[in-house]
């Protein structure tokens, strides 16, 4: 016979299952990095470029002297610093993210090609306007796609972001007031449940923030509205549906309210993908309302931008769209200053250079065209139902603090159940990573203790809920059995163990600094 | 529909185990009226064959950046993008993660970000970067608003020869901010009059003075004089940067003197995108650092005294300190960071200095080529890859002309200042490493055949 | 003996001679977990009663330290700027935020004294 005498094992055999201190400090796929400052070298480049023609320089005595202090990496070196740095990550594509009012919602990579195109993403925003028409076709598409959606008159397509768009839309609003000579109305209206940057936004341009309570069924009553109410109202900010998870019932009467004060109705639309195709914040009497593109129509967040956060007006606010915007007439015109504009229009001015997040608005137009007015319903649809279950599945062992009613597109838990376990809401979300989830928003919207807010998104199938639900239970029932140590060292298994956010913050290092030599240092 | 995993079934199993008989039972607090019966009007699902057909025919209607000669800039510029930046940033874990919240899981994100703060830092000659803004522009108006938190003034002076978006940017805010600006007028030929005017301007009550080098014509300033005014006037200086790759080149605002230091970072590992996404670059002494808006990427130690990140100072931010925030800003460019990052690692000192080195040079090549051509001057004194031309006649009409011939030849100064007729004969010519002998050839040749 | 009063917001003043010295309980130090940061006011502002003087900043939280009577700013602990965590570790001692020149010691009397303040403690926790 033909004999194997190579002795390789081929079973697990008595291999122990201790796990132990490795050499290097990695363990399998998880690999230390170092900062690309320690590891490159100055006469390093990954990229070859020819040498420059010989020139007699035009830079005066501006010529840049001494070292920058940038080292470089070669490729192969580069890649593998990042792919290593990516592995310390989690993304939408590596498990269930649950980060509740963020909406990390599936990022097609179709979006991704799109915007890839030379002809969306090699264009310069300088061009002649004769070398972009598709590119203007775009943008009026979207736009389109927007008022069409919310039912709203007009968009400002250039935001940056969610909270550019909120100041867009306030600064709109600002713009209405002085053109009706009601300059002097600085109150703005904001729940305590609010996102930061709704009262950041107002008080950037000098409104005034004043709160509004909302009620214990954990939404806003047009009576506690009405009460606050006066001459001096400008607007009121209020996130529909809200960061409780719920759909705000009053929200006609609030805004019939809100007008009848001679004052205007900013919504925050971070939460619109609960209701795209199913309510138009038009029909609600939304006077101005910012759309995360990375939110609602999927582009991604990038490890924390880029957003694009277009604005919806109202008739009454449409006039004060900022430059720059699309003419349609005999092909498409971007008007970028006043020579251009006709009477009616009344920009208040420009929030940006150039057009905005082109980038973005390619892939959230390829999203929308391929969900349809149909796919776009059924999202929202399969985002409230995700939430849903997932409340129904959590609520006999968690405790909801606005008692047993639906939610929208996120389900919003306490910690009145933590009560006298030891375990913090902080705790049992670094619980969830040890079990290979993203943990849920906490400690927000700030009018809840210990706030626990789930958002699972459409993406989700029926089964990754329910190992999902049945994960949380367990850690809930630990909690509750007073397995302490299971959360307080939480996460055991991540790339690095529980961070010192305080030493960071007393003593902030923000940048790398070159290690000094040893006698230089003792001076 | 492909996104959509929940199955028919699956969704009448839901909708039991919830205990409700239709999804609009769970829209129950949407007023009756107000709950949509059909469709909105628009079209049906579609599957990627027709997205693409229907999107590309869009595309195709743009003419690409690398579809032939092209010197269009103003801050924004045609560079190389290595392949590896694009490859890397559509990672997974990184494209689809959020802002760094959980530290734990997500040290990829907060590594690259005390490293780019590390770079900008280094390459804006600054103690202390933040980790992005939108873009250059915005991060103006921001410096400008930070100038006036630390000064407690609230005048700031715009030098003419800033980019006309980026003090239309500081304007709009200001005005909305009831704070005062002093925009004085462009100054396209006599370069250093402009930086005279604007030394002139300082008051007790100025806050801040916004300058630009290279300018929007392209000429390169010396701030050092202009810093020291600043500082007798207890006012800050604040440089804005539109193309970033001339740090490779040019002396740093900081080692001028410069207290906050904005910049453009679209040309390093950012694409054109048609206006966006950008980069903001934001960077200031250390004094200054808790009046700075944005996220701030710090180094710490885990549990068990490993090195790891996370994001620091956050007291200063809207989620914290809500209407007494340094600034409203939440998302804001992680992805093009990220690319920044990248290019700028891959770069490294000596590839950014030759990539600097290359742009200035083949600006310097186009400019003796242009100089040659009648009726045509160029006007800077100095430049890195960009500078201005005055042609004979309409500029705008020009460039379309340049157009119809193939080539991009630049912006014409009427575009971004149409109230100055004194500009209207002026055309912004930007070159960078892309551009070949031949594309110059071109160009001369186009503008020759356009006047 | 110098006399000491507190509010309800958790600041306290200790009276020593014509000089309040300024700073925040041991319950506030408490409440607010790990100190990283103290903004104090400039020597020489003059400060009402209530309104505020100082900003105390956790990782998580920035509060508002008001001035617990009206008067001017004579002296500011410095210490605090490279050991913000003095605050947790000795904040009625080492921890002070700022001195002031009392402008009305009538102010006092609105203020609790240390039986008052532990009565009041008793009653939110």
């Amino acid at each position: 016979m033909a004999m194997n005498t190579q002795g390789r094992p081929t079973s697990a055999g008595e291999a122990s299952t201790k796990s132990h201190k490795t050499f290097t400090g990695n363990y399998g796929l998880q690999i230390e990095e170092p900062l690309s400052f320690e590891i490159g070298r100055p006469e390093t480049t990954g990229v070859d470029l020819p040498a420059p023609k010989k020139m007699t320089s035009r830079l005066g005595k501006l010529a840049r002297a001494g070292e920058i202090g940038i080292p470089g990496l070669s490729e192969p070196e580069t890649m593998r610093h990042f792919v290593r740095l990516s592995q310390k990550n989690y993304g939408i594509d590596t498990g269930l993210f649950s980060l509740g009012s963020c909406t990390m919602k599936h990022n097609p990579r179709l979006n991704e090609k799109m915007a890839r195109l030379p002809g969306f993403g090699d264009v310069h925003p300088m061009q002649p306007q004769s070398t972009v028409q598709g590119a203007l076709e775009l943008i009026d598409t979207l736009a389109h796609y927007l008022k069409e959606l919310t039912g709203m008159k007009a968009v400002a397509m250039s935001p940056k972001a969610g909270a550019h768009g909120e100041l867009c839309g306030m600064m709109a609003i600002k713009a209405a007031l002085e053109a009706k000579g009601e300059g002097h109305r600085r109150t703005v209206l904001v729940p305590d449940s609010a996102h930061g940057t709704n009262p950041a936004t107002a008080a950037l341009i000098g409104f005034e923030v004043k709160a509004v309570p909302a009620q214990a069924d954990g939404t806003v009553h047009v009576a506690d509205v009405k009460a606050l109410l006066g001459p001096d109202v400008a607007a009121i900010m209020l996130t529909n549906p809200n960061t409780c998870g719920i759909f705000e019932k009053q929200i006609v009467e609030i805004a019939k309210a809100i007008h009848a004060a001679g004052a205007y109705f900013y919504c925050d639309g971070a939460n619109y993908n609960a209701i795209v195709g199913k309510a138009r914040p038009g029909d609600l009497g939304v006077d101005a309302m910012h759309i995360n593109l990375h939110k609602t129509f999927s582009t991604p967040h990038g490890g924390g931008g880029p957003g694009s956060g277009p604005v919806v007006l109202s008739e009454r606010l449409a006039a004060f769209v900022p430059y720059p915007f699309v003419h349609v007439g005999n092909g498409f015109e971007l008007v970028e200053n006043e020579g251009r504009k006709t009477k009616a229009e009344k920009p208040f001015g420009r929030l940006t250079a150039f057009h905005g997040q082109m980038g973005m608005y390619v892939r959230a137009l390829a999203y929308m065209l391929s969900h349809g007015a149909d796919g776009m319903k059924q999202a929202s649809e399969d985002a409230v139902l995700n939430a849903n279950y997932i409340r129904a599945g959590l609520k006999d062992l968690m405790s909801l603090p606005f008692g047993d009613q639906p939610c929208m597109h996120e389900a919003l838990f306490d910690d009145a159940w933590l009560k006298d376990t030891g375990v913090t809401t902080l705790d049992f979300a670094k619980a969830m990573i040890d079990e290979g989830y993203h943990p849920m928003t906490m400690y927000f919207p700030l009018v809840v203790h210990g706030a626990m807010l789930i958002e699972p998104t459409e993406s989700e199938s029926k089964a990754s809920l329910d190992l999902f639900i049945a994960t949380l239970r367990d850690l809930a029932r630990a909690a509750k059995r007073g397995e302490v140590e299971r959360f307080r060292g939480a996460p055991y298994h991540a790339p690095r163990r529980r961070l010192d956010e305080t030493r960071a913050a007393r003593n902030p290092v923000l940048r790398w600094t070159k290690p000094q030599p040893l006698a230089e240092a003792a001076e | 529909m492909r996104y959509l995993p929940l199955t028919a079934n699956d969704r009448t199993d839901m909708l039991a185990a919830i205990g409700v008989k239709n999804i609009d039972e769970l829209f129950a607090n949407v007023p009756k009226s107000k709950l949509m019966r059909g469709l909105p009007d628009l079209p049906l699902t579609k599957g990627e064959i027709e997205v693409e057909r229907n999107m590309g025919a869009m595309a195709a209607k743009n003419r690409p950046a690398s579809a032939g000669p092209f010197f269009v800039g103003a801050g924004a510029y045609k560079h190389h993008v290595p392949a590896s930046v694009d490859h890397l940033i559509q990672r997974s874990e990184f494209l689809t993660s959020y802002t760094p919240y959980q530290p734990e899981i997500a040290q990829g994100t907060l590594q690259y970000l005390f490293e780019f703060q590390t770079q900008v830092a280094l390459l804006t000659g600054m103690e202390v970067a933040n980790a992005s803004m939108y873009d250059g522009s915005t991060a103006a108006g921001e410096a400008v608003l930070m100038a006036h938190r630390v000064t407690r003034r609230k005048k700031a002076v715009l030098s003419g020869n800033l980019h006309p978006h980026y003090a239309d940017v500081i304007e709009t805010i200001s005005r909305m901010a009831s704070d005062t600006v002093v925009r004085l007028d462009a100054n396209p030929v006599a370069a250093t009059a402009d930086l005279k005017a604007v030394a002139a301007q300082i008051d007790a009550e100025t806050s801040c003075v916004v300058i630009q080098t290279p300018d929007v014509f392209g000429n390169l300033h010396d701030l050092t004089a202009l810093a020291l005014a600043c500082e007798k006037a207890g006012a800050l200086l604040i440089a804005v940067v539109t193309e970033v790759v001339s740090l490779g080149a040019v002396t740093s605002p900081g080692a001028m003197g410069a207290d906050i230091v904005v910049a453009e970072g679209q040309s390093i590992g950012v694409g054109l995108n048609f206006g966006g996404p950008y980069v903001g670059l934001f960077a200031a002494k250390q004094k200054y650092v808790r009046q700075m808006p944005g996220r701030l990427c710090g180094e710490t130690v885990d549990a068990e005294g490993k090195r790891g990140f996370v994001l620091t100072l956050s007291t200063r931010e809207q989620h914290i300190r809500r209407d007494k925030a340094t600034s409203n800003i939440c998302t804001n460019s992680g992805l093009m960071c990220l690319a920044f990052t990248i290019h700028m690692t891959l770069l490294g000192e000596k590839g950014l200095r030759q990539l600097a080195a290359i742009n200035h040079a083949n600006a310097c090549d186009l400019a003796d080529r242009l100089g040659a051509v009648k009726r045509v001057e160029v006007l800077n004194a100095s430049f890195f890859n960009e500078f201005t031309i005055r042609v004979p006649g309409d500029s705008a009409k020009i460039i379309e002309k340049m157009a119809r011939k193939g080539v991009l030849g630049g912006v014409p100064a009427s575009r971004l200042l149409p109230k100055n007729k004194a500009v209207k004969d002026l055309i912004l010519v930007a070159n960078t490493e892309v551009n070949t002998d031949d594309d110059r050839a071109a160009f001369v040749a186009a503008l020759e055949a356009s006047i | 003996m110098a006399t000491t009063r507190y509010t309800k917001d958790h600041e306290y003043v200790r009276v020593e001679g014509d000089v309040a010295v300024v700073g925040i309980t041991d319950y506030a130090q408490q409440a607010l977990g790990d100190v990283v940061f103290v903004e104090l006011p400039s020597i020489g502002k003059d400060v009402a009663k209530g309104k505020g003087a100082a900003v105390v900043e956790s990782v998580k939280a920035a509060s508002d330290v008001y001035a617990p009577v009206s008067g001017k700013v004579v002296e500011v602990n410095a210490d605090l700027e490279g050991a913000p965590g003095t605050v947790n570790e000795d904040s009625s001692g080492k921890g002070w935020f700022f001195k002031m020149k009392l402008a009305n010691p009538k102010d006092l009397d609105d203020l609790m004294d240390e039986a008052a303040y532990k009565a009041y403690l008793a009653t939110i926790s």
